[in-house]
């Protein structure tokens, strides 16, 4: 009788829902690796700007809503530049809308793949959340070189030691954009309705973060409500950080790092719960 | 010999009809429907089976176990829906098993199809790499065997031009590369083969052949016999869902062949018949087909077989002749036998006797044969019984012996003649 420890691999039926694979992820890490640069080669193949495009995005976004949401509503920056303002925000956020937009149809556009050849499916939303990282390291160059003309002209903005939680901000951002997207992603290989959804949703979040107006702006109960969306308080530390404009608060940063966590581990689960059976429902 | 997968009494089913409702608006309306106690208001599709059993459920595959050795070639056949891809798509961990399980000793890759996830913008330099990747293979694997998959695949001049602008068949000799150099001990490959023209499908057998003289195991599907029976070293048939046959491939194609084509036989019952000439004086009355011992009127090219005949004589007959008539399955007479063409003599029929026509290393192409029967006196050349198409064989693909595909409408009598050059 052959002992069970010789075998690479078993396959049953059910296993244990903590039975996550993370192993295997570690694995086909040149796979990741390969799809992150798929992603980043193909989508500006055969375009004359290029990546480029990745500055144009946020810069016609931010000219967008000087115009509309700083002139003409008027609405208050709290004394930064409109356009530093603007660009802060969107930066942040297009990472975080990104992330999520794009994995959350990972099961359904990658059904093709994914009934033929078996590679462990969470390297597919993983790889979206790195290639994402890329574009939006090319867009905070671009607004830290925006940012470096202000600091020179405007004595106001001044960065501080806050800065250094830059990474972490990205972390929490990528979390909760792959958390949610891969949760999305799973439900929406039973119910369609949820695509929908998402690219609304992600729209409306985007109003209930401080991304077009500053937090200091709000009365005390609406400030409660904005940040119980744990995206806020990450928009404005990063602004607070690099502008010295804003609030910080290590309570609210915790929040979002609480959420992020639980985020996460609930969509793993769910992904892997997903993955082993959506190929007979998709 | 190490045995490297193990799959043990393996179920799939498939729900029929629509799989959940697809909108979460019906889902809460069948969970408040349930909530209440009354039945679902979405279940409209009710699949009735053939004893009128409500089904909902398709079984594709039913309690499948076997093992599969260190270094052997596993040939699954079955006709479409035996349950062949299902069983795939298993062992290559596309879908799980609804029970039982499967263990597996080593890397396993699975090639259900090539060019998985390539790309249309990428070049194929890059397409190789994310193949690969997908296939399994790590980076410096990869960039190992660069060389010898761009060699392999012929493509050298476009390897940096994006695949979109490749031809079909470069696309796919290719993709096919890339899957051939993979190098896991397990190889799990669908019908690939049938891709590319004839030379490179010829390229693509002698690397099977490579691998699996690498001692690396494969399972092969495929409904190609002459690759089935070049390749494989066991076969494992499956009908309905469940192993209907697991050992020697040649036996398993037989068994595949011979239950996919319709034919009478191999016993005939010919004393009631009706549509025949002759005096009447004497009658053939049964015919029995043996292909090795066993009664079958299935053959492959080389095969012996076996005609056992049945006269009555209604009075004793001295000196008779017996003629067998093959047909073509369009009726063209291929070959008209007499005993006498063997040296054997019939002084005398009494009463029924049987005899035994032994046709060795038969030499027919694939195709349904149609005999036919004729016996006289030797004096008079007067037909006492005289039976057209009474009966049939078949001469099956998979002979071990041919070693190119004969296809249907090539030729009717195989001759292998001895060459050389002179």
């Amino acid at each position: 009788m052959e002992k069970d420890e010789e075998w690479t691999l078993i396959v049953k039926p059910k296993s244990h829902w903590l039975d996550l694979h993370l192993k295997d992820l570690w694995e086909y890490r040149d796979l990741i690796l390969l799809f992150v640069k798929r992603d980043f080669v193909s989508v500006y193949k055969q375009t004359i700007l290029g990546p480029l495009w990745y500055i144009i995005q946020p810069l016609l976004t931010t000219i967008t809503f000087t115009i509309i949401f700083g002139n003409i509503a008027k609405i208050s920056t709290d004394g930064v530049p409109a356009v530093l303002f603007y660009l802060s925000g969107i930066t942040m956020w297009n990472y975080f809308s990104e992330c999520i937009n794009k994995t959350s149809n990972t099961f359904i556009s990658n059904a093709h793949i994914f009934g033929k050849v078996y590679f462990p499916r969470l390297t597919v939303p993983l790889s979206i959340i790195i290639s994402n990282l890329i574009a939006f390291i090319i867009q905070l160059l671009f607004f830290l070189s925006f940012l470096s003309y202000y600091c020179y002209t405007n004595p106001t903005i001044h960065p501080n030691r806050f800065v250094f939680l830059l990474p972490i901000l990205i972390l929490i951002m990528a979390g909760i954009g792959l958390g949610m997207g891969i949760i999305i992603s799973s439900l929406t290989t039973k119910y369609r309705d949820l695509r929908f959804l998402i690219a609304f949703g992600v729209q409306l979040l985007m109003f209930a973060t401080p991304i077009i107006y500053p937090l200091s702006t709000l009365s005390p109960k609406q400030k409660t409500i904005i940040l119980a969306n744990p995206l806020a308080s990450i928009i404005e530390t990063f602004r607070y950080s690099f502008t010295g404009v804003g609030q910080f608060s290590w309570y609210y940063l915790a929040y979002s790092f609480v959420f992020m966590i639980v985020v996460l581990v609930i969509g793993i689960i769910l992904f892997n719960k997903v993955e082993k059976s959506f190929m007979d429902t998709v | 010999m190490k045995t490297v997968i193990e799959v043990e009494n393996v179920s799939k089913s498939y729900r029929l009809g629509e799989v959940g409702t697809g909108t979460i608006s019906r889902d809460i309306n069948a969970w408040w429907a349930k909530v209440r106690g009354k039945e679902n208001p979405n279940t409209k599709l009710n699949f009735v089976d053939d004893n009128k059993k409500l089904m909902s459920h398709h079984q594709a595959l039913t309690d499948i176990s076997f093992k599969v050795h260190e270094g052997e070639v596993l040939g699954i056949i079955g006709k479409n829906g035996a349950g062949k891809s299902t069983l795939l798509k298993i062992l290559s961990r596309v879908t799980k098993p609804t029970e039982g399980s499967f263990k597996v000793k080593g890397r396993i890759a699975s090639l259900l199809e090539v060019g998985t996830g390539f790309h249309p913008e990428l070049t194929g330099r890059e397409n190789i790499f994310l193949n690969g990747a997908i296939l399994g293979m790590k980076r410096s694997e990869i960039k190992n065997k660069f060389d010898e998959i761009v060699d392999f695949s012929g493509v050298e001049k476009f390897i940096d031009t994006p695949v979109k602008r490749y031809s079909s068949g470069m696309y796919v000799r290719l993709a096919f590369s890339v899957a051939a150099h993979l190098e896991p001990e397990i190889l799990v490959v669908d019908e690939v083969l049938a891709v590319g023209d004839v030379a490179f499908q010829n390229k693509c057998m002698g690397k099977m052949n490579e691998v699996s003289k690498q001692g690396r195991t494969i399972l092969f599907v495929s409904h190609n016999m002459q690759s089935l029976t070049q390749l494989c070293t066991r076969g494992l048939l499956l009908k309905d869902g469940m192993v209907s046959y697991d050992g020697d491939i040649q036996n398993a194609i037989k068994s595949y062949l011979s239950n996919s084509i319709e034919t009478t036989g191999p016993k005939y019952n010919l004393s009631e018949l009706k549509d025949r000439k002759g005096t009447g004086l004497m009658r053939f009355v049964g015919l029995e087909i043996y292909n090795n011992n066993t009664l079958s009127n299935n053959f492959v090219i080389g095969d012996d077989m076996e005609l056992r005949l049945k006269v009555k004589a209604f009075k004793p007959m001295r000196n008779i002749s017996i003629a067998i008539h093959i047909y073509r399955y369009d009726e063209l007479v291929l070959s008209n036998i007499e005993n006498i063409d063997s040296d054997f003599v019939i002084e005398k029929v009494e009463g029924e006797m049987e005899f035994s026509i032994l046709f060795k290393n038969l030499h027919l192409y694939p195709e349904t044969y149609k005999l036919g029967f004729w016996i006289a006196s030797t004096d008079s050349q007067e037909a006492h019984d005289h039976l057209l198409f009474c009966a049939e064989f078949n001469i099956l693909e998979g002979s071990s012996l041919v070693k190119r595909r004969l296809l249907k409408s090539g030729g009717s009598v195989y001759l292998t003649p001895a060459w050389k050059q002179l």
